[in-house]
């Protein structure tokens, strides 16, 4: 009999063959941790081959997913239990396995064809080299033929079930309900039932191998977190931003127009939208990335809440497009999904190395709004702000998310739609004294005028036009003038924008800031910190163009800043050319998020830094009078 | 957005001009085809604020700031995919496309073919002056080889595209063409082009004075015998009467002497523009100075539009899931309740 034992979290890791469905395991494995009422964080890691030759050390796909009895803001920095599926899974993997680790092995796939690929000359299962690390090895490719002895599946087919029999085992692990399990397996594979009943053949002799084999002696029960009343379900960062822009639409009184070209990891934005067709959204693959951005501008200029998304390359592609936006101020939400770059890059890894890009990718003068979304359910409320400001401002906003949201998944609370506050589009009917550049004395924005709308006939396009009437214009003063009210417009988004998101005190030791999708990571080590008595605080900025006004008063109250950002130094450089204080960096860039010991080894190292003669607190008082209002 | 037409008054010409002053070079095509495509629209009672002129980049794009419609100046060979966005969004307006040869079929080639290919029900007016204008002169996708230009000062070597063949390729479903200076031709394309439910392409033979003089001059000079004017249901002849043009043995043209000591003039082509694409690819093959070039409408079909499709998996899905409504959105797939005690139930 095997004991219980209680543990506040736990991260898994699951990892294997491109093609041995550990995507399908851990997002399978993650329903069950929610079920169980866990807080959770998914970290889904996979090559960009679609099916890497088997056993390949660069066809190995990972899911990482922490599920914990509090709450939690990170899939975890390294695996208490890491099962693998192959000897290049453990490979690839085992360096990051804690000490003392759970590791789960399918003995069977250690045969020496599947050694060699992965550059072991000896099975590492017959050496000593995995002492450290609680090893179960477990003939897992064997078990599942065996568990499907008499079917009428093929041997190949057979072979494909064992993703599941690694499932039931760590279900039985965790004890976890099979019930439900092998409802949705029954679900997921409706079309084809016989491949539906073997998996859940081979799922139920996972787990039950697990409770007769006596393999473990302990079976682990992580209590339910507590989380704020309400109705949950779990979502990724790219189904949260398609469902923010449905919203975002609805409370503007309009539908979405969406238009893109597929790319990773951005495609599945589309694929989310393109089922929302009842709630009116009109979506359209175009040819290409720049013809997605034309295609926005043109439904902007009809009247739409025109949204297009993509990633790096594709961005790099529409960034015409978007000054031309600028010029005729029609909304358009960009969303940048990033990852690794330059060029083709690191499609299917996270980077935060498209901010220059966002801020300074076009030719000209051509400044816009740039939000960023911090963690996968926030990538609603940023899709939501985006849609707002667009259209309030009649200018395209940037919306950043990066690959790390948009994959990884958490529990999120669903908000209720109707305690929202509206934003209702009216264009402007009335011809008499119209003119198209004649601006809102508050936001700056020109009226949407929108064809169809008698007595307002005006042409719009990418020539500089005149600041009132918007007729060409090349003369040298208005140019300027234009220039200025371009970017006017985007400073003044700043009276639109909430309050700076800051943990801890607006002094102190260190502040940290950060942006976008590394906020779990940045917020965990604040606490981790902070919980140790150090004076360390966390600003996590939404907005990079215009900059949040909090950010102003605090800055120049620390003895250190360090800006934590995935690229080599982009927000550092716009923070110490807008303040002329002396600011650290914590960079990588290796297509991965920070775990959080890196983040709190360097603000730790950072405390034990004495003031230096340039840093924030000195520079501030400077800085006071030189700064330019928002 | 559609309030019901004001009272409708008469437009004329007049009323489709706009305040702007035109800044095409004096003499150039343009010109003509911009009063041409003025008077068509009073004549066919338009509405003007219901019109919307999109283009590129080039002398000819400039056209929308010339209409008094509504009209977006876009960017180089970007046009017909605005003009898509506009036109999926707003299937109720009348967009119109003005490009160039350059701007649609060079920089612009790809989104020419998805528009047409989709069969977005834009209308599509490519000004072919076998040059880029604007940029001063440098030889263009339609030059034809030898061309001295600017960037090509030995000659041009790179084989010409043929607008026309460019479009039935695509799976265009309305191909004309006319010269600049025909506004009556013009007319009657653009009339038919309006009504025509799908994208239509009209290559215009365009004149630029400035920097390829004279490039359509033999075309247009003698339209008797270097024009093959089309008429649905008429055999297809030129020369007043005396030339016509029969289908070889191997599917190829061949331009014949008609009556005495040629050949009947039962023998001819017959002219239908719903006639089979291939038979338009042959027509628009006919290139100066080999053959008279067929002008007037090539090519037409009826294929369903992209819009009207998109529009309609649109109330297939309100018809069958109702009408989308935000809470049910958020509570797609597995949803959970945690209690006032902070746990799940
Ligand atoms: C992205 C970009 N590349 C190049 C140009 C420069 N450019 C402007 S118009 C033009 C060619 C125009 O030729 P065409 O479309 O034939 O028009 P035309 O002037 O002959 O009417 C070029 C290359 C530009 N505006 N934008
Ligand atoms: S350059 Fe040629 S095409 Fe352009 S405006 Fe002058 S004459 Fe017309
Ligand atoms: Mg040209």
């Amino acid at each position: 009999m095997s004991k219980t034992q209680e543990l506040d979290r736990v991260v898994i890791r699951f990892a294997g063959d491109s093609g041995d469905g550990m995507q399908l395991t851990g997002t399978e494995f993650t329903k069950a941790a929610a079920e169980a009422g866990n807080d959770i964080s998914t970290f889904p890691d996979f090559p960009a081959e679609i099916r890497a030759p088997a056993g390949s050390l660069f066809g190995v796909s990972g899911f990482q997913l922490h599920f914990s009895s509090g709450e939690i803001h990170t899939p975890g920095d390294a695996p208490d239990v890491l099962v693998v599926m192959n000897p290049a899974a453990l490979k690839t993997n085992i360096k990051d396995l804690v000490d003392g680790g759970v590791l789960i092995v399918n003995s069977g796939a250690f045969v020496e064809a599947n050694l060699k690929k992965a550059g072991y000359t000896s099975s590492p299962l017959d050496d000593d080299s995995l002492a450290k690390y609680r090893v179960h090895a477990v003939d897992i490719s064997h078990l599942t033929v065996t568990a499907l002895d008499g079917s009428s599946l093929s041997t190949k087919e057979k072979g494909r079930s064992k993703n599941f029999f690694a499932l039931g085992l760590v279900f039985w692990m965790y004890g976890r309900d099979l019930e439900n399990e092998i409802r949705r397996i029954h679900q997921q594979f409706a079309k084809r039932p016989e491949l539906g009943d073997a998996n859940v053949t081979v799922f139920k002799a996972g787990y039950h191998f697990g409770e007769t084999a006596e393999v473990f002696q302990t079976v682990y029960k992580v209590p339910a977190a507590k989380f704020a009343p309400g109705t949950y379900r779990n979502i990724t960062g790219n189904e949260a931003l398609a469902m923010g822009l449905v919203v975002g639409a609805h409370l503007a009184g309009k539908h979405v127009f969406y238009a893109g070209y597929p790319i990773t990891p951005a495609s599945s934005i589309l694929h989310s939208l393109a089922k929302f067709k009842n709630y009116g959204v009109l979506t359209l693959q175009t040819e290409d990335e720049i013809a997605a951005m034309g295609a926005a501008l043109g439904a902007a200029y009809g009247g739409a809440v025109a949204v297009t998304a993509s990633s790096g390359p594709g961005i790099a592609l529409k960034q015409e497009g978007i000054g031309l936006g600028v010029m005729t101020e029609l909304p358009v939400v960009v969303i940048n999904v990033q990852r690794g770059g330059p060029s083709t890059g690191l499609p299917t890894k996270t980077e935060q190395s498209d901010l220059f890009q966002a801020l300074y990718g076009r030719n000209g003068e051509s400044p816009v709004p740039v939000i960023a979304a911090k963690s996968p359910g926030d990538s609603f409320y940023a899709a939501i702000e985006a849609v707002k400001i667009a259209t309030t401002y009649m200018v395209p906003v940037f919306l950043l998310s990066d690959g790390y949201i948009a994959n990884g998944s958490e529990p999120w609370p669903l908000p209720d739609v109707s305690t929202m506050e509206r934003f209702d589009i009216a264009h402007r009917t009335e011809p008499n004294g119209y003119y198209v550049y004649e601006r809102d004395p508050e936001t700056l924005a020109r009226a949407w005028v929108i064809p169809g709308t008698p007595g307002l006939e005006h042409r719009i396009g990418g020539i500089e036009k005149d600041f009132l009437t918007g007729n060409i214009s090349y003369e040298a003063v208005n140019h300027e003038r234009q220039t200025k009210v371009r970017a006017d417009k985007v400073a003044r988004v700043a009276q639109s924008i909430g309050e700076l998101d800051l943990r801890g005190e607006t002094s102190g030791d260190a502040l940290v800031i950060g942006w976008g999708g590394t906020f779990g990571a940045l917020r965990q080590a604040t606490e981790e910190l902070r919980a140790q008595g150090r004076r360390v605080s966390h600003a996590h900025l939404r907005w990079l163009s215009p900059l949040e006004p909090g950010l102003e008063k605090i800055i120049g109250n620390f003895r250190h800043v360090m800006v934590a950002e995935l690229n080599s130094g982009q927000l550092i450089t716009v923070l110490r050319a807008r303040f002329l204080i002396d600011i650290k960096g914590l960079n990588k860039v290796q297509g991965q998020p920070f775990m959080v010991r890196e983040v709190v080894a360097a603000l730790e190292a950072l405390c034990e830094t004495a003031t230096t003669s340039k840093t924030a607190a000195s520079a501030a008082a400077a800085h006071a009078s030189q700064a330019s209002p928002v | 957005m559609s309030d019901p037409a004001p009272k409708l008054v008469k437009l004329t010409k007049k009323d489709f001009e706009s305040n702007q002053d035109v800044r095409w070079c004096p003499g150039c095509g343009d010109y003509a085809i911009l009063a041409t495509v003025q008077r068509t629209l009073a004549q066919l009672g338009v509405r003007r604020e219901t019109t919307v002129f999109v283009s590129g980049i080039g002398c000819s794009s400039r056209f929308p700031y010339y209409m008094n419609t509504y009209g977006f100046h876009s960017i180089h060979g970007r046009a017909p995919a605005v003009a898509t966005g506009l036109k999926v969004a707003r299937p109720d307006l009348d967009v119109w496309v003005i490009t160039g040869d350059g701007d649609g079929l060079s920089i612009g080639g790809n989104h020419l073919l998805h528009a047409l290919r989709r069969n977005v029900e834009l209308k599509i007016i490519l000004f072919n002056n076998q040059i880029y204008g604007l940029t001063k002169g440098q030889y263009s996708p339609t030059s034809k080889v030898g061309t001295r230009s600017g960037s090509t000062p030995s000659g041009s070597i790179d084989h010409p595209v043929n607008p026309l063949q460019f479009a039935l390729g695509a799976g265009a479903t309305f191909v004309a063409r006319c010269t600049d200076t025909d506004a009556k031709g013009l007319g009657v394309i653009l009339e038919r082009a309006h009504r025509h439910k799908g994208s239509a392409l009209i290559e215009i033979l365009q004149n630029c004075p400035v920097f390829n003089d004279g490039i359509w001059d033999q075309v247009k000079d003698e339209p008797a015998e270097r024009q093959l004017q089309l008429a649905d249901g008429k055999p297809l002849t030129y020369a007043g009467g005396t030339m016509g043009v029969r289908l070889g043995p191997n599917l190829q043209t061949e331009l014949v002497k008609i009556g005495d000591g040629g050949v009947a003039a039962d023998q001819l082509l017959v002219h239908h523009d719903r006639g089979s694409s291939a038979y338009a690819y042959l027509l628009a093959g006919m290139t100066h100075p080999d053959y008279p070039v067929p002008v007037g409408v090539l090519h037409v079909e009826d294929k369903p539009t992209y819009e009207a499709m998109a529009h309609q998996q649109i109330a297939d899905a309100r018809a069958k899931h109702g009408e989308g409504q935000i809470d049910e959105l958020l509570h797609s797939g597995m949803t959970w309740e945690v209690g006032a005690d902070g746990t799940r139930h």
